[in-house]
């Protein structure tokens, strides 16, 4: 199996909060990867690290063996990193269609944008697949403001999933959405894992991640705590001490 | 659909064209000249600023380049005072552009209130050079070469070549509507950092809209400047300037290709109008003050959105095929 992702000793500090300290992680080709820690452990600052968001005061992170350090967010999209935000982000002004659109060009020349029209018919076929796959291809027309949480979370997947990328890093795909649709990404997720896609998912749905993950890394104050098996993740008692502070073992289990 | 859609246009178009043959009172046909610049300014303002919401009041260094652009050229090259000046038109617009592109490099590097803020310092900056430099004549500016045209006749050329920069701008800002990359400005306005983690390109996209906008403008200060046949810094670096244009898109509606049409066609036909009336020229900002207050109230997205969402609302009322929308997605919970 060939590690897609690598990331090594990554170092951020934000003023006098050390928010990721010498963090590491492996992502390997094919597998659904599961970040999760305490709030403030740093999940996300790590993402922000490898897409590009923020730069590291140190360490490396690198994809399919190209170093991305600090690279442009739009260059690492490029290369085949797609990742969803925690509190969604979509182009609210725009239609569901016109949000699809805007990832399609992946790593087109910015010039060629001037002399071409906004879609050609292939990619709003692709498109509208896509939106047909997580199931809000009928709202292909409206505003995207307009939509419920729970279908910005889908189009947010969506708009990631047509410039076809190779790692998709979901920041909190289950958060705030019922159990039904929670449910109905999960299943989405695993089809696309056949498909040949690898994820790496921040989640606090712990029974998401148990599920869901081939590899759980628990994140703990900016550094990468335990990595291994959801089974294994789940009885380390660093882990344990981690989420809980060294509380009652019995209460632990019965929540995971 | 289409046919609905574009259809007014050539009627329109028809109207501007027929003015001039007329309308033969050249106190009119200057409004008309001052209008169609006007248009031809905030139609080329929105087409970056509306569509990536990034205000720009610094666009009268645009169209001051142009003019004294125009004004040195013709005086250097010994132009003499004919139509050949007009030639000189869109080297006026494209000097603009290349002072668009470090004005664009220090500015866009900013958003929002920071971006407006840069814009107008920059301007600053610029009037207070051109207005000390010795080459733009100081304060006491630059005189064109004299264009020994009848008064009765004197505007005509003028007000068809203005007329001729709104077509230009008006199509480019279409075509740039149309194009991925006016998506990609859209796609900006609504979330930057979104739209970078997507592959668009984000800094490039806002110095080439940025430029690009730079050109119709400049085009317009040069003619304004054969037009006038003097030109001083204050006026042609105007705040005034800078601030008119913003209004006027946002009068008629930022991000839309007519909203600024109307906006400039109104509110500088209406100033100029009131200012030769009441010769008191102060008149015309209580009005502006409170029509602005009145479309702030009621039409905050300006008159064009206003009027648009009020026709989709009736044609949907009288419309008994719509098929209403599913109002919840399976398993999603409410915005």
């Amino acid at each position: 199996m060939t590690t897609l992702l690598k990331v090594q000793g990554v170092c951020k500090a934000f003023g006098g909060l050390q928010a990721l300290s010498s963090c590491s992680l492996n992502v390997e080709k094919g597998t659904i990867a599961g970040l999760i820690g305490p709030n403030g452990s740093g999940k996300t600052t790590l993402f922000n690290v490898i897409t590009g968001y923020v730069k590291p005061d140190g360490g490396s992170v690198a994809f399919a063996d190209q170093d991305i350090t600090g690279a442009h967010s739009n260059k690492v999209f490029a290369l085949g990193i797609g990742r969803t935000f925690q509190i969604t982000r979509i182009f609210a002004r725009l239609s569901v269609l016109e949000n699809m659109l805007v990832a399609t060009q992946r790593d087109e020349s910015w010039l060629r944008g001037l002399t071409r029209s906004k879609s050609s018919k292939s990619e709003v076929a692709a498109a509208m697949e896509w939106l047909d796959f997580v199931g809000i291809a009928r709202l292909a027309a409206l505003s995207a403001g307009s939509l419920s949480f729970g279908q910005r979370k889908l189009l947010e997947l969506a708009y990631i999933l047509v410039a076809d990328p190779d790692v998709i890093l979901l920041d909190e795909p289950a958060g705030g959405v019922n159990l039904t649709l929670i449910n109905e990404i999960a299943e989405k997720i695993r089809v696309l894992n056949k498909s040949g896609k690898t994820f790496l998912i921040v989640e606090h749905n712990m029974e998401f991640v148990m599920n869901l993950c081939d590899n759980v890394t628990v994140m703990h104050q900016g550094a990468d705590l335990v990595t291994g098996t959801p089974a294994e993740v789940r009885s380390n008692p660093l882990v344990l001490d981690a989420y809980l502070g060294g509380s009652d073992v019995d209460d632990a289990e019965e929540a995971s | 659909m289409s046919r609905l859609k574009y259809g007014w246009w050539l009627p329109v178009l028809a109207v501007f064209v027929v003015f001039p043959l007329v309308e033969k009172n050249p106190t009119y046909t200057t409004i008309g000249v001052f209008a169609l610049i006007f248009m031809g300014c905030a139609t080329s303002w929105n087409m970056f600023s509306g569509y990536s919401g990034y205000i720009n009041l610094g666009a009268a260094v645009f169209y001051g380049t142009g003019a004294y652009t125009m004004a040195l050229l013709s005086n250097h090259l010994h132009v003499p005072g004919s139509g050949d000046q007009f030639w000189l038109v869109p080297v006026g617009g494209l000097v603009a552009m290349i002072v668009a592109v470090p004005f664009g490099l220090i500015a866009l590097r900013v958003r929002r209130h920071t971006f407006v803020v840069i814009t107008i310092a920059i301007f600053f900056v610029v009037q207070l050079s051109a207005i000390n430099f010795s080459f733009t004549g100081g304060t006491s500016g630059l005189s064109l070469p004299l264009i020994p045209w009848l008064e009765t006749n004197f505007n005509t050329p003028f007000y068809y070549i203005a007329l001729g920069i709104v077509i230009f701008a008006t199509l480019l800002s279409f075509a740039v509507r149309r194009s991925r990359f006016g998506l990609q400005l859209l796609a900006i306005r609504d979330d930057e950092d979104r739209a970078s983690g997507l592959g668009v390109k984000v800094f490039a996209v806002k110095l080439t809209g940025f430029t690009l906008s730079a050109f119709a403008i400049g085009m317009c200060g040069a003619l304004y400047a054969v037009f006038i046949g003097q030109i001083y810094p204050q006026f042609v670096f105007d705040p005034l300037f800078d601030i008119s244009i913003a209004l006027m898109a946002i009068f008629g509606g930022l991000g839309t290709l007519v909203g600024p049409l109307l906006g400039a066609l109104v509110l500088e036909s209406m100033q100029q109008y009131l200012t030769l009336q009441f010769s008191s020229s102060s008149l015309y900002l209580v009005i502006f003050g409170a029509l602005f207050l009145v479309i702030v109230l009621f039409m905050p997205q300006g008159v064009v959105v206003y009027v648009r969402d009020l026709w989709t609302r009736h044609s949907l009322a009288s419309d008994d095929d719509s098929t209403p929308m599913d109002p919840a997605l399976s398993g999603s919970t409410s915005a």
